[in-house]
């Protein structure tokens, strides 16, 4: 059959259709763009930058930070306080301080160790003077709340006050308990808000100015005249929901080779084992696979307004200038959710469930604390609805206010400035 | 008036408009394009004010009238690109132009294309905005170029094009899908001499296959030269849509009159409307005709050297039409297209 007879057929193009001849255009167009590169590469940067900056600022941080306790006891006390430290250590680890010897107060019956704090010497948290039975500590306020009953215990074993070990108690781990398995799965539900927050704030930025290509070349009109304008919007969203799913799985494969090649490493920058990650209540497939719906309703609904608002603007300035506003819209909307983890059914989480803009964020917070499904399928319908009105009500805005006049005559003025005025009046 | 074509009308496939109109009075043809009392207001400002429009099928129309006098805004409603403040709009019967948005090939006055796009890519796109299949587009841009003598650079991408090819491969685009109603704003300016004329060629090239073609213009003779019907706009208002030898009736033919004697009783048959002119004499042809005036200027021995019934252009008839003011608007926008 030849496209004449198909055009004859169908006088129009279905609204998917229309949406998937522009999602095509626009998603060809960006993948093949050198720009792309640039754009896969971008996230690597804060994470090179981030990974050094926390190995530099972590041995800095180890450098500069001493928990190392003077002792300016007798010769004798000293040994016995250091002996009964190392006793007491393999059982109660970091709560037993480094002790040295200062060797400027051996032998020295008038050591100051108040002045010799003042002056700066050594690197001493604190520092023990007196007797083994009457025991001084010097420091600072916040040093010697740290130390005294640590000290206060040493000395105590050192001078036999004490057991040189304490009874063993015999270990049996469960696996969960109520209280630490919600507590962790605070934690999954965090996590996942903010790798949520993370992705649809770094690609739903890219909608803001996606109309301005089409505007500065003068295509938009013949858009606007041969597809309904909200199956524009709806193209573009889809294009650049494409290139997004693109760009994380890029990402997803280099940080998984990552991991694959130096997890430990990661472990020690991240302070995080991913591996403990505790599993969310509906279980890590359904978990992975609302995530991505949720992905794609937040970046749907995100998107859907940040199109509207860059399709409004006059100008590239304009746009860059609205950037600002729309990534702290972007905070907003990711507090209000993340404010309300693990208070489900208060009205604030509601409210945050409720909004369709945080709704996904919310909803994924409690795929991840509980095991009801069928709020997901309501709240995925409600946010669904949510992203056609605002397409819908953006397109309308932009028919209303964009295409306007032919602008022969006529002195375009941005949308923040004053209204259009005509030039001259028309011949009467 | 023509009857109006209310529902999806049978002739749509586009074998069917093949020279099915040609001949035919635009009356006996059903209509393109209807509008009634179409109005648009912009902040407060009446862009376009009551427009009526019918254009029958397989037509060459002329929307005319200076800059800023609502053309571009009348057509952006035909299209269903903006909705009127008030009237309705019909196109081959549809209310919303989109429906039949397959049939519709459209040139916006201000020209675009991707500029990363190649020629063949930007047409074949425009086609599949009209619901071409990217391949089919694809083969009917290159037989299309090659047409047009562009074929060589059917891999070149936009940005390396002249605004002159630019141009010509857009209106391709706007082509491509064998639309039945072609809608170009101002598709002359910007263009040179001979670029205006393949373009005129090719716009009776498409009237001649029953394709319905309706084109804003500020420049009059184009509108003369081509069109069997035009609306002329001013002010937003149409004070006038019909064909263009009805425009024309609008100022009676002038008489140019040359004799040989200067004075005699012969001059008292002259209208009353005459002016003098060196050695000629300019009037509206008499209602009567030029016989009784003839008869009584030989009894009068006035020695008749010539004399010329001139039929008012259609500047002229633009000039009683839509007045003055809007006639040196519509001159110095030419003048400004022109420099």
């Amino acid at each position: 059959m030849s496209s004449d007879a198909q055009i004859f057929g169908r006088p129009r193009l279905s609204a998917l259709e229309a949406a998937w001849v522009i999602a095509r255009r626009d998603f060809v167009a960006v993948l093949f763009s050198r720009a792309f590169l640039f754009f896969l590469l971008g996230p690597l940067f804060p994470v090179i930058v981030g990974g050094l900056a926390g190995s530099i600022g972590g041995e800095v941080q180890r450098e500069s930070v001493s928990v190392e306790v003077g002792l300016a006891l007798s010769a004798d006390e000293n040994a016995a306080m250091i002996t009964a430290a190392d006793a007491l250590r393999p059982q109660l680890g970091g709560v037993v301080p480094q002790l040295r010897v200062i060797e400027e107060a051996s032998g020295d019956s008038n050591f100051d160790a108040r002045a010799f704090l003042d002056q700066r010497r050594g690197n001493y948290a604190a520092i023990l003077t007196g007797t083994l039975a009457a025991p001084q500590l010097v420091g600072t306020q916040g040093q010697v709340d740290s130390w005294t009953g640590p000290i206060e215990l040493i000395a105590a074993t050192a001078s036999s006050a004490a057991p040189a070990r304490f009874p063993e108690a015999s270990r049996e781990v469960v696996a969960t308990s109520a209280a630490s398995e919600r507590t962790n799965r605070i934690r999954t539900a965090q996590a996942a808000q903010l790798v949520l927050f993370l992705l649809t704030m770094l690609l739903g930025g890219m909608v803001l100015s996606n109309l301005a290509e089409e505007k500065g070349n003068k295509i938009i009109e013949i858009l606007a005249a041969a597809l309904p304008m909200d199956a524009v919007f709806m193209g573009k969203l889809f294009a650049m929901l494409g290139v997004s799913f693109v760009g994380i799985a890029v990402w997803g494969v280099v940080g998984w080779g990552f991991w694959a090649i130096a997890e430990g490493a990661i472990v020690t920058v991240t302070q995080t084992n991913f591996r403990d990650l505790p599993g969310p209540a509906v279980g890590w497939p359904m978990f992975l696979v609302l995530g991505i719906v949720y992905f794609t309703m937040a970046y749907l609904l995100l998107g859907s307004l940040f199109l509207t608002i860059g399709a409004m603007a006059a100008s590239v300035r304009e746009v860059q200038t609205l950037s600002m506003p729309v990534t702290m819209l972007q905070l907003m909307v990711f507090f209000l959710s993340a404010a309300n983890i693990g208070q489900t059914g208060t009205a604030l989480e509601l409210t945050s469930v409720a909004f369709p803009l945080s709704s996904p964020f919310a909803m994924l917070a409690r795929a991840a604390l509980e095991e009801t499904l069928w709020t997901h399928a309501l709240a995925l319908l409600w946010q669904g609805a949510a992203v056609v009105l605002l397409v819908k009500g953006g397109s309308l805005l932009f028919r209303k206010r964009v295409m306007k006049s032919g602008g022969a005559g006529r002195v375009k003025k941005p949308w923040f400035g004053r209204r259009t005025q005509k030039l001259a009046e028309p011949a009467q | 008036m023509a009857v109006i074509n209310h529902g999806p009308a049978d002739n749509l496939a586009p074998g069917n408009s093949e020279a099915v109109w040609s001949g035919q009075p635009a009356d006996a043809r059903p209509l393109a394009i209807e509008a009634r009392g179409l109005v648009k207001s912009f902040d407060g400002t009446r862009a376009v004010d009551g427009v009526d429009i019918s254009v029958p099928e397989g037509a060459i129309y002329g929307i005319l009238g200076p800059n800023g006098a609502g053309k571009t805004t009348t057509l952006r409603m035909l299209l269903g690109i903006i909705d009127p403040d008030e009237g309705v709009r019909r196109v081959f019967g549809y209310d919303r132009p989109h429906d039949i948005g397959r049939l519709i090939g459209y040139l916006p006055e201000e020209r675009g294309l991707y500029p990363s796009m190649k020629c063949i890519e930007a047409i074949a796109f425009m086609g599949a905005l009209r619901g071409l299949p990217l391949k089919e587009g694809r083969e009917r841009a290159v037989e299309l170029l090659e047409r047009h003598d562009l074929g060589y650079a059917a891999d070149r991408q936009i940005r390396q094009l002249s605004k002159g090819m630019a141009q010509t491969v857009q209106l391709l685009g706007t082509l491509v899908h064998r639309p039945r109603l072609v809608v170009l704003d101002e598709p002359f300016s910007g263009l040179d001499a001979i670029n205006q004329g393949k373009l005129e060629l090719m716009i009776r090239a498409l009237a001649e296959d029953g394709v319905t073609v309706i084109f804003s213009t500020h420049v009059i003779h184009h509108a003369e030269r081509l069109c069997e019907g035009v609306a002329i706009i001013a002010g937003g208002k149409v004070p006038y849509a019909g064909s263009v030898e009805a425009a024309r009736d609008h100022i009676p033919a002038q008489v140019r009159l040359e004799t040989r004697a200067r004075e005699g009783a012969w001059l008292s048959a002259l209208p009353k409307e005459t002016r003098r002119n060196g050695d000629f004499f300019h009037f509206p042809l008499p209602e009567a005709g030029v016989e009784p005036l003839l008869r009584q200027l030989i009894e009068g021995e006035a020695g008749i050297l010539s004399l010329s019934i001139e039929r008012a252009g259609l500047h002229d008839a633009f000039v009683a039409i839509a007045g003055e003011a809007a006639a040196r608007q519509l001159n110095a926008d030419n003048q400004e297209n022109r420099a």
